[in-house]
């Protein structure tokens, strides 16, 4: 799971997808998982990551990654992924 | 280290269309106390949801309308309408403040009475008013306002079986240029009705008419509407002393103040858009005084404001019981209130407030109810802070008519508690228990036992 490379983010959390010209803006939390998927980061590590800067246990914050990964989906920002 | 406050992560789409005139709202300040009483606390002790009464907001409202038609006309009584919140310490607030009782059932009469209030000071209003409701309230001496024909006639069979003169008003409908007319209680003023049931009262002498009463409508936008009102009700009175000699001693413009909540499908804001009770004042007493009274024969001037007074006196603290995402990506949150205790969420837009500290971030959402019924919608359209599972939230404007019309169904009902003057709470009607619901329920004794896989059952 990655982010497309064409799409630029500032350090304010301001989104930008060239392809269709669409902005976003994310949270602070949003901007880390965000930044960590344009690296091809696994759901392992952004989570380890996430648990170890915030207040969160991982049951919760599994069930928010999903929901904001569905909305990258929506949105078509992650790269899409060939199937074997 | 110190681990930072987490916030569901989120991702909006800007738009980068034309604002409307009004802009965006980017914050929320967070509703934390009702009067100096802590929301989370309060929900710690009592419960959630809770409704919670603000007394000190009862008696400025109460303090202010009664100032408004004061300050215009000499003789002014206001009436509390049960109906709207019939909690016996609300009631008793309103008649601390001097109101009268306006009651429209056997019920609500009796609460007025076990309140302490005088029978001569309940105001009996309603289209079913049994024969054993009409001697309590005869025998009280309370004004019964007369709805039908059918109700005149069993008071004059009363009235000529005890020997006693029930004092009585009729009850008006009328256009008053405004949509739907509520032509189905009363008595009609333009096609003649009203006056053949004056004349019914007055040749008959069996009944002591002492008032004439109208109620022309709900959440009333239109000042105009009372004035005309009011001047028709005039009107009539003026005719009954040129006609028979006699002095009506009140008018009751009954109720259908609006409070400020924001009707469903207004575009601006009900804060906004409502006129103020001075507004409605004006309109009532100027076409009174307007209307040929000698000054001595002035009528009192009798109100059964309700929504006006106690709405924004009310909230409802609620929490929310998830979020999730629908299948067109909006976001829903389900809170643990739904419309069978805010009855009131069918048709008003009311605010909501979240109660602790949020980021700036908001989303649009759905806002549901518990309920296992599509039709448990708060609010379908609302933008709030990110909110998570235990959030507490504040709703706005909600003491009028949502605790009386509130239903019992799967679940039972919250308990209310009152903030008095100096921020204390006071639990004024408990949370229901199982037992409030099943007291009254009866099993007959062969359908007490059943047999499940072998295994022989008895209800207690």
């Amino acid at each position: 799971m990655k982010i497309k490379n064409n799409i630029a983010v500032s350090d304010s959390g301001f989104i930008f997808n060239p392809t269709t010209g669409d902005s976003f803006s994310a949270n602070p939390v949003g901007q880390e998982i965000f930044k960590m998927l344009q690296t091809a980061a696994t759901e392992e590590e952004i989570t380890a990551n996430i648990l170890e800067t915030y207040q969160i246990d991982k049951v919760r914050f599994e069930k928010d990654f999903y929901d904001f990964v569905n909305v990258l989906k929506k949105y078509k920002l992650l790269e899409e992924i060939e199937k074997d | 280290m110190k681990k930072l406050q987490y916030e569901r992560p989120v991702l909006q789409l800007l738009n980068s269309g034309t604002m409307n005139k009004y802009g965006t709202k980017t914050e929320y300040a967070p509703f934390t106390h009702i009067d100096g009483a802590s929301v989370h606390d309060l929900t710690e002790k009592f419960g959630s949801p809770l409704f919670v009464i603000s007394e000190k907001k009862i008696r400025s409202n109460f303090k202010d309308a009664n100032r408004s038609f004061k300050t215009r006309y000499p003789k002014v009584q206001f009436a509390w309408s049960y109906k709207t919140n019939y909690l016996n310490a609300v009631c008793n607030v309103f008649h601390q403040e001097g109101s009268w009782a306006e009651v429209v059932s056997g019920f609500e009469y009796s609460k007025a009475l076990n309140n302490g209030v005088p029978g001569s000071k309940i105001i009996f209003n309603g289209p079913d008013k049994t024969d054993e409701d009409l001697r309590t309230a005869i025998l009280n001496n309370s004004p019964i306002h007369i709805d039908h024909l059918d109700e005149l006639y069993m008071l004059q069979e009363i009235s000529e079986e005890t020997g006693q003169r029930p004092k009585v008003a009729i009850r008006v409908n009328m256009d008053t240029g405004i949509y739907p007319m509520w032509d189905r209680f009363g008595f009609n003023y333009e096609n003649g009705q009203a006056w053949d049931a004056i004349n019914k009262i007055m040749l008959n002498d069996k009944l002591d008419l002492v008032g004439l009463h109208c109620h022309i409508g709900t959440f009333m936008l239109a000042t105009n509407a009372y004035s005309i009102a009011a001047a028709k009700l005039s009107d009539l009175a003026i005719n009954i002393k040129y006609k028979y000699k006699k002095n009506i001693q009140y008018i009751d413009m009954g109720g259908g103040f609006p409070s400020r909540n924001t009707l469903k499908g207004s575009y601006l804001l009900g804060v906004d858009t409502v006129p103020t009770i001075d507004q409605f004042a004006e309109a009532i007493c100027t076409s009174i005084l307007n209307a040929g009274f000698l000054e001595e024969e002035l009528p009192l001037l009798i109100l059964e404001t309700g929504r006006a007074l106690i709405d924004d006196a009310g909230f409802l603290i609620g929490s929310v019981i998830s979020n999730k995402r629908l299948s067109d990506g909006r976001r829903a949150v389900i809170m643990d209130f739904g419309v069978n205790i805010m009855f009131t969420s069918f048709w008003y837009d009311h605010k909501i407030t979240p109660a602790q500290e949020f980021s700036d971030f908001t989303e649009d959402m759905v806002v549901y109810g518990p309920l296992c019924m599509n039709i448990d919608v708060i609010r379908e359209h609302v933008t709030l802070p990110l909110l998570k599972r235990n959030d507490k939230v504040v709703v706005h404007t909600v003491g009028a008519y949502n605790m009386s019309q509130w239903m019992q169904f799967i679940s039972l009902r919250p308990a209310v508690v009152m903030i008095d003057k100096k921020g204390v709470p006071h639990e004024i009607r408990k949370r229901e228990t199982i037992n409030s619901i099943e007291s009254e329920e009866i099993v007959p004794e062969y359908l007490k036992t059943f047999s499940l896989n072998g295994i022989e059952k008895r209800t207690g």
